[in-house]
């Protein structure tokens, strides 16, 4: 054991997934995953039901065995470690804490497990419980405790064994909107001050954009894009990645040398060795914009507003082609006079857009 | 792959302690005379050769007779003595709905053996002063089966809205025999059904009560009849056993709503009918 | 008529039912309990002090042992089968099978049971026959088919699917994540069931086991119908002291039993409500 818990200071340790198998009766979950996270780094792993996350996750703390590949913490392969000799730390879904014993029972097992000795013990745990806020309810039961604290007493109690690596799967789904978000900034906050290496799994794109240090999306079994959630969300490289994190718009159009077209306006493509012929181009809500000059002739980009949803800062406005529904984000000042029934003429950035591997043109979330 | 082999080896060593002797008693009815002889049903074609068991009633003389009477009128009484106060008490005397739960679930906790006791001197008085028939029993197996048609029309009560549902009808006109026939009634019509056949399954298999108050009932006939005909005593145990068994499938048949739905509420029936404490056929 | 004051007999609804209960559920629980306490000359004791009677006290400490090893039995047994069928698929057809069959197997009991089992392994069951085919007597000194260990056996028929029914949904509801969580936080197999799994059934399993006990204490029937003479049990006692009380030669004396066994039933079974309750916070 190193330092005490809770002072802050301590570094993580580097956390190594290598090409990593796992086939399910005939189903692929993981497909050749690899991922390197760095000392103290608080990874996400974000993707849909079924994606492979947490098949990750459960591999790399031991609960699975893995059909090929190596699982290296701290520079030793534990591919062969069963779970409780790992030293990992781990936050479920929901209803983990041991319903016979107290908050501070639970996060004391852990130490009790490691022949901590109990008045050692006993302040660990005080420290932990006061890490995450909740000196107050020690000696409640699960059952005395809302969602989100019996949440921040699981983590708690995984932090207190002072594990190597510690791992959130899915630590909020169930809980409601606005805890969720007050529980993932005080996630961060003491991943923060411990310093653990954390891999974090979640299909709450917006979770894992605000907490994490890199996200990597998965699909199928693979990491498909790696990075800080910046780039994931303004420069995703795939098709996958675009829709699946933020909001996009299907809009079909040709692609023909290097460019697509779409509704009569030219956009450059990521992947400029794209094949000619007709496409679906991805194209984000930021990128259309209202157009400056001021005729409303009929054409491709003329339609009618149909609703404007403010979220702030910006807001986002659904524009009817005829065709197609468009939507766009706009800065809210730009946005306040577009009521629902307002004739506007639309325009795109000239932002290099992907295209969708299949076919069909439409606006998703 | 440990719990694997666990589980196998645990599923079929119960299998096998509960088949074997339900299969035992096929062999043992379906047994020849003299040894090696063919298997053979004359045990089963014999029940109809003994009066005490299907004669007609005469007083104290026809088991499957009177426990088939017994069990008839049991579970139309039962329902006659509860639904009419279950639906009531839902309607105008919330408070006292605990109080006849609790009242109706007493017999689980009460043995059957002493129950006995209690209607000994009862039934003396009745035989004197009022009836001695074996259909007497009656009474006695009302109160064995309250607990199970209590719950059975309970899990339907509380499916529907009898209070909306009977506002609704006496809004239109309705008198509370009208909102009770044509109303509440058919919808539970499925929970009633329940009730019967647990409360049809409980008397057929009834012994404690009768053998003690000394009516000769289908189970104390069918012990009787062991002392002196060993085989034909077993087909009948068989015959009656499968005929509450195939009463309980049934249950999985009756009822309205999804399919699914209505396989669960029947396993969980089936299931607190095995749970509950009773000594009532044991 | 009915008019304005009609809130005020709504009670009347409910008196059939009263009435009813009141005649064939209370009384009979009155004359016992006044029986039991009721001498020639008024209150009396005496109806109790039979009770010390040789064969009262045998067959009483008889009873509570056959309750006791059924009970233990049938709850390690039944917990182990109700473990099996709690790890396999939790809607698979087969668990509803073997939940179904258990629901109709511990209500089966009686005559048909005592049967079965003189068919399986009587001196003239099958299994018997055929083992002694093949030189092996289990009756060699005895048959005990008859007596308290073939009780002991039979009464397993129904202790097992019992303990099943009312154990399962405590086993249940222990979650997987509790296993991962104490594996994650460095607990072996066996930390996991000394410090979470075996306290968490504890007082399910003691609260079965209980009413498992209870269950057998009250079992009249398959003891009847498997034993023709003498009374080596309890339930059978009361049941032939009610006979004898035909010529009123002890009034009192089927009804003191009767009382000694309703108390103990009682207590058990509310110590079995108690310890359920307690399972149900944890494990819901």
């Amino acid at each position: 054991m190193t330092a005490a818990a809770g002072t802050g200071g301590r570094t993580g340790v580097e956390v190594r997934l290598e090409d990593l198998r796992r086939r399910y009766a005939g189903v692929t979950a993981l497909d050749g995953l690899n991922l390197t996270m760095a000392p103290g780094e608080l990874v996400a792993l974000l993707g849909p039901s079924g994606c492979g996350k947490t098949t990750a996750l459960r591999l790399l703390a031991g609960l699975e065995e893995a059909d090929g590949g190596r699982v290296v913490i701290a520079g030793e392969d534990v591919t062969n470690v069963p779970a409780n000799k790992r030293e990992i730390g781990m936050v479920f879904q929901a209803y983990s804490l041991f319903p016979h014993m107290t908050a501070m029972q639970n996060v004391e097992f852990g130490m009790q497990l490691h022949d901590v000795g109990a008045a050692e013990r006993r302040k660990r745990a005080g420290d932990m419980l006061e890490l995450v806020g909740l000196s107050a309810h020690v000696h409640k039961y699960a059952n005395q405790l809302s969602g989100g604290q019996q949440q921040r007493v699981a983590l708690a109690r995984a932090l207190a064994i002072e594990p190597k690596v510690l791992l959130l799967d899915e630590p909020l789904s169930a809980l409601d909107a606005r805890v969720r978000a007050r529980l993932r900034d005080e996630i961060r906050r003491v991943q923060l001050e411990v310093g653990t290496t954390t891999l974090f799994v979640t299909h709450d794109q917006e979770e894992a954009l605000a907490i994490a240090d890199r996200v990597g999306v998965m699909n199928a079994g693979r990491i498909e894009q790696l990075g800080p959630p910046t780039t994931i969300y303004s420069r995703p490289a795939t098709p996958f990645v675009a829709e699946f994190v933020g909001l996009t718009n299907r809009l079909a159009g040709t692609v023909k040398g290097g460019e697509v077209e779409v509704r009569g306006t030219r956009l450059p493509l990521v992947k400029p060795d794209t094949a000619d012929g007709p496409a679906i181009a991805l194209v984000r809500p930021e990128a259309v914009t209202m157009a400056a000059d001021g005729d409303i002739i009929p054409g491709p980009m003329v339609g009618t507003v149909i609703a404007t949803v403010f979220l702030g800062a910006t807001s986002r406005v659904t524009v009817d082609l005829g065709d197609i529904t468009v939507l766009a984000q706009l800065p809210t000042s730009d946005a306040t006079s577009l009521t629902a029934g307002t004739r506007v003429r639309l325009a795109m950035r000239r932002d290099p857009v992907l295209i969708a591997r299949d076919e069909k043109a439409s606006t998703e979330a | 792959m440990k719990l694997r082999i666990f589980r196998v080896v645990t599923l079929i060593a119960a299998g096998a302690f509960f088949l074997v002797p339900i299969g035992a008693m096929f062999e043992f009815s379906t047994r020849g005379v003299g040894e090696n002889s063919p298997r053979t049903l004359a045990n089963w074609k014999a029940i109809l050769d003994f009066p005490e068991l299907v004669g007609p009633l005469t007083p104290n003389s026809s088991g499957i007779i009177a426990s088939l009477e017994l069990a008839a009128i049991t579970s139309i009484a039962t329902l006659v003595v509860l639904v009419p106060t279950m639906v009531w008490v839902r309607l105008r005397l919330p408070r006292l709905r605990r109080v006849i739960e609790s009242i109706s679930l007493l017999p689980l906790t009460i043995p059957a053996i002493v129950l006995v006791v209690g209607f000994w001197p009862m039934y003396q008085w009745m035989g004197i002063n009022f009836n001695d028939s074996i259909l007497t029993l009656t009474f006695a197996y009302i109160i064995l089966v309250l607990p199970y048609a209590y719950r059975a029309l309970d899990a339907g009560l509380a499916a529907i809205d009898v209070k909306t549902l009977s506002e609704a009808a006496r809004s239109l006109g309705a008198g509370w025999p009208t909102v009770m026939w044509r109303v509440i009634v058919p919808n539970i019509s499925s929970a009633l059904l329940n009730a019967s056949l647990l409360s049809v399954a409980l008397v057929l298999g009834e012994y404690t009560i009768a053998n003690n108050l000394l009516y000769p009932n289908l189970q104390v006939e069918i012990v009787s009849l062991a002392r002196t005909n060993a085989g034909v005593s077993i087909a009948v145990a068989v015959a009656s056993l499968l005929f509450a068994f195939g009463l309980l499938v049934g249950l999985s048949f009756v009822g309205s709503g999804p399919r699914r739905q209505r396989a669960r509420v029947r396993e969980r029936l089936v299931q607190t009918f095995g749970r509950d404490l009773s000594g009532g056929t044991r | 008529m009915m008019g304005g004051r009609r809130v005020s007999l709504d009670w009347i609804g409910a008196v059939p039912f009263l009435v009813y209960v009141a005649v064939f559920l209370f009384l009979p629980t009155v004359i016992i309990a006044a029986g039991a306490f009721a001498g020639a000359n008024g209150l009396t004791l005496s109806n109790f002090a039979n009770l010390s009677r040789p064969y009262i006290v045998t067959a009483t400490v008889n009873s509570l042992i056959l309750s006791a090893v059924t009970a233990v039995a049938g709850a390690v047994l039944g917990a182990l089968l109700a473990y099996a069928i709690a790890t396999g698929n939790p809607r698979g057809v087969f668990r509803r099978v073997v939940t179904s069959a258990c629901g109709v197997l511990a209500q089966f009991g009686g005559v048909t049971l005592a049967f079965a089992f003189i068919a399986t392994i009587g001196p003239a069951g099958f299994i018997y026959v055929w083992m002694l085919q093949h030189h092996l007597d289990f009756y060699s000194g005895g048959v005990w088919l008859y007596d308290l260990r073939g009780l002991e056996l039979v009464y397993l028929y129904f202790q097992i699917p019992l303990m099943v029914l009312v154990f399962l949904p405590a086993v249940d509801g222990i979650r997987p994540q509790w296993r991962e969580a104490t594996q994650s936080l460095g607990g072996s197999t066996w930390d996991y069931w000394r410090h979470i799994a075996g306290p968490l059934l504890a007082p399910a399993f003691l609260g079965s086991t209980l009413l498992l006990f209870a269950n057998a204490l009250s079992a009249y029937a398959t003891a009847a119908a498997l034993i023709n003479q003498g009374g080596p049990i309890l339930p059978l006692q009361i049941s032939n002291a009610i006979t004898s009380e035909v010529g009123l030669h002890e009034p009192g004396f089927a009804k003191a039993q009767a009382v000694v066994l309703i108390v103990i039933v009682a207590i058990v079974t509310a110590l079995y409500a108690l310890l359920q309750r307690r399972t149900a916070r944890w494990l819901q």
